[in-house]
């Protein structure tokens, strides 16, 4: 099947990555640790931009940009320095923004995303370095604002602004091109996604053939999908009406899912970039080959390792490795069990139970599953009590020992289900009779009798197995 | 030459209001800078690379190390206006 892509959508993405897991920010020593802290208490001279300070460079983020670009298939550039690109706008005290021009760091690199009909690449255009603006928080709506806060502890915070060719065809595709993206730069342990601010994406959307129109500053995966939707929509019925649809800048609302024009008077000349003078040229093209080599298996590659190591399925392997918290769980346990069963146990209905609960894996013990797992195999509890253990770890805490005791669930000795089904046969000498005369639904009756005096505890199959037994040693009369 | 709208311009990039009575000389007087700068275009720079920083080095880099910020007040101290913390600036579109 191929996409037809009807209303010729493309869309190209900006996303403004914090390269959160390093200690500094991109040219002090402030720490980057700020997000429960009081505004303005993670600034310096550097950060504010106050006169005679000056920027030096943090080797870790040249690593850590390095790193990126490898990991998104990029070229990296030979030599490169930083530009000041000039506005006037609190979130930057200094009246500029250093960042990457001419020769960003990396550029010319692809990923390959699920598309709308099978494997689809996304062309990277460039990834450069730049510094984080501070954070403005407007008192009030943005139209009737009383004023505006401004904490600086964001100032300067190592950004990589990573840029795409317009090659995804629906709103659908950018979403998962953003979860690719971010699955890549946690198993690069670069980035942490659940930290705010960590990822924000203005999009770019046309549809046949017509002007793009940029959507700024959406801050989540499924807002860009919305905001995406939105514009599609809006630019499909401008054409309709025969109007044109003209190049312009708009913002999401987030709440209303809608998206309004912004007026800017910047245009890209009057950045007046010029080469920053207060940092030297850098030559790191010569570090490829040793942060090539710390490179770790990326997910298409351990997706790729899981299927032919575990022999599970594409569709499993994929949502194991997508994250690579779980793809780590996954390895543990699957190390120690039948991988098979592993896959089921951790992909299927652990994975829904922490989406449900909108936590993550780390919420849950290796241990735990493992032991889980073992029950079931061994055919000491029902696969329904598995599950139910997973929800009372997750929802009230304890262990499967002690859950499997306080609700006893264990399956039920055989003499139990004996008693129970001598009971019931007692009780119910019409529904005995009625299967005895060929109705073969009263044994369906008469299994459920069992499984209630038994509190649901024992298996279907096996009361219905035991029943049977007992049924074909009656007298016959 | 500079334009009167072109000083009008710069000076909302800048967030400085210009009076239309200034606008003029400051027109004047920017075009004779610009005229003055224009003798390097006269140099012929054909087969020269640009310069990108007047030092001949490269690959100058601090490591990872956290160093102390300022305490608040220290941030705040060039400021009349703030609030919990934070600058308060006026409205901002």
């Amino acid at each position: 099947m191929v996409y037809e892509n009807p209303d010729g959508v493309k869309i190209g993405l900006e996303i403004h990555v914090q390269l959160n897991k390093l200690n500094t920010k991109l040219f002090c020593g402030c720490s980057t640790d700020y997000h429960n802290a009081e505004p303005n208490t993670h600034v310096c001279p550097v950060c504010l931009g106050l006169p005679g300070s000056l920027p030096v460079l943090n080797r870790k983020a040249v690593e850590f940009a390095l790193k990126v670009g490898l990991a998104l298939n990029c070229d990296i550039v030979e030599q490169t320095q930083f530009h000041r690109k000039n506005y006037y706008y609190p979130d930057l005290p200094k009246g500029f923004q250093t960042t990457q021009y001419d020769f960003p760091i990396a550029g010319h690199g692809k990923v390959i995303i699920d598309g709308e009909d099978g494997e689809r690449i996304i062309r990277i255009t460039r990834a450069h370095m730049e510094e984080d603006p501070g954070k403005l928080m407007h008192m009030g709506s943005i139209e009737k604002s009383k004023g505006t806060l401004i904490n600086y502890n964001r100032s300067g915070m190592t950004l990589i602004e990573i840029v795409t060719e317009p090659d995804m065809r629906s709103p659908k595709e950018a979403r998962r091109f953003l979860d690719k993206l971010r699955s890549i730069l946690e198993y690069l342990d670069v980035f942490n996604g659940d930290l705010e601010g960590a990822m924000r994406v203005d999009a770019n959307v046309s549809v046949m053939g017509g002007d793009r129109v940029e959507v700024k500053n959406i801050s989540s995966h499924k807002g860009v999908e919305k905001a995406a939707l939105y514009e599609i929509m809006r630019q499909k019925n401008f054409i309709r009406r025969g109007d044109k649809v003209v190049m312009e800048t708009r913002h999401f609302d987030e709440a209303r899912g809608v998206t309004l024009s912004m007026r800017t008077k910047e245009e890209e000349h009057d950045y007046r970039y010029f080469p920053e003078p207060d940092l030297v040229p850098m030559r790191v093209a010569d570090w490829v080959p040793g942060v090539q080599k710390t490179l770790p298996e990326l997910p298409d590659a351990k997706r790729d390792r899981f299927m032919r190591e575990y022999r599970i399925a594409d569709m499993h392997a994929k949502a194991l490795t997508s994250d690579i918290k779980v793809a780590d769980f996954y390895e543990h346990v699957a190390l120690r069990v039948c991988p098979g069963a592993a896959a089921v146990w951790v992909a299927d209905i652990l994975k829904g139970e922490l989406n449900y609960r909108d936590i993550g894996v780390h919420a849950f013990k290796v241990e735990d599953m493992i032991e889980i797992i073992e029950l079931v195999i061994g055919n000491k509890i029902t696969e329904r009590s598995g599950v139910e253990i997973i929800r009372t770890i997750l929802d009230n805490g304890g262990t499967p020992k002690t859950i499997v005791k306080e609700k006893g669930l264990i399956k039920v000795e055989e003499d139990i289900i004996i008693k129970a089904v001598t009971e019931t046969l007692e009780e119910n000498p019409e529904a005995l009779q009625d299967y005895l005369d060929g109705k073969e639904k009263s044994l369906n009756f008469l299994v459920g009798q069992v499984m209630k005096k038994t509190a649901g505890r024992s298996d279907a199959k096996t009361t219905r197995k035991m029943l049977l037994e007992r049924i074909n040693k009656l007298p016959q009369k | 030459m500079i334009t009167k709208e072109e000083v009008e311009h710069m000076g909302w990039l800048a967030r400085i209001e210009i009076h239309e009575s200034e606008a003029q000389a400051y027109a004047k007087k920017l075009s004779s800078v610009l005229d003055y700068f224009s003798q390097l275009a006269e140099v012929d720079t054909e087969n020269v690379s640009p310069t990108y920083h007047v030092a001949d080095i490269v690959n100058v880099f601090r490591e990872d190390v956290v160093r102390p910020s300022m305490p608040q007040e220290e941030v705040l101290a060039n400021t009349e206006k703030k609030q919990e913390g934070n600058f308060l600036a006026p409205r901002i579109m």
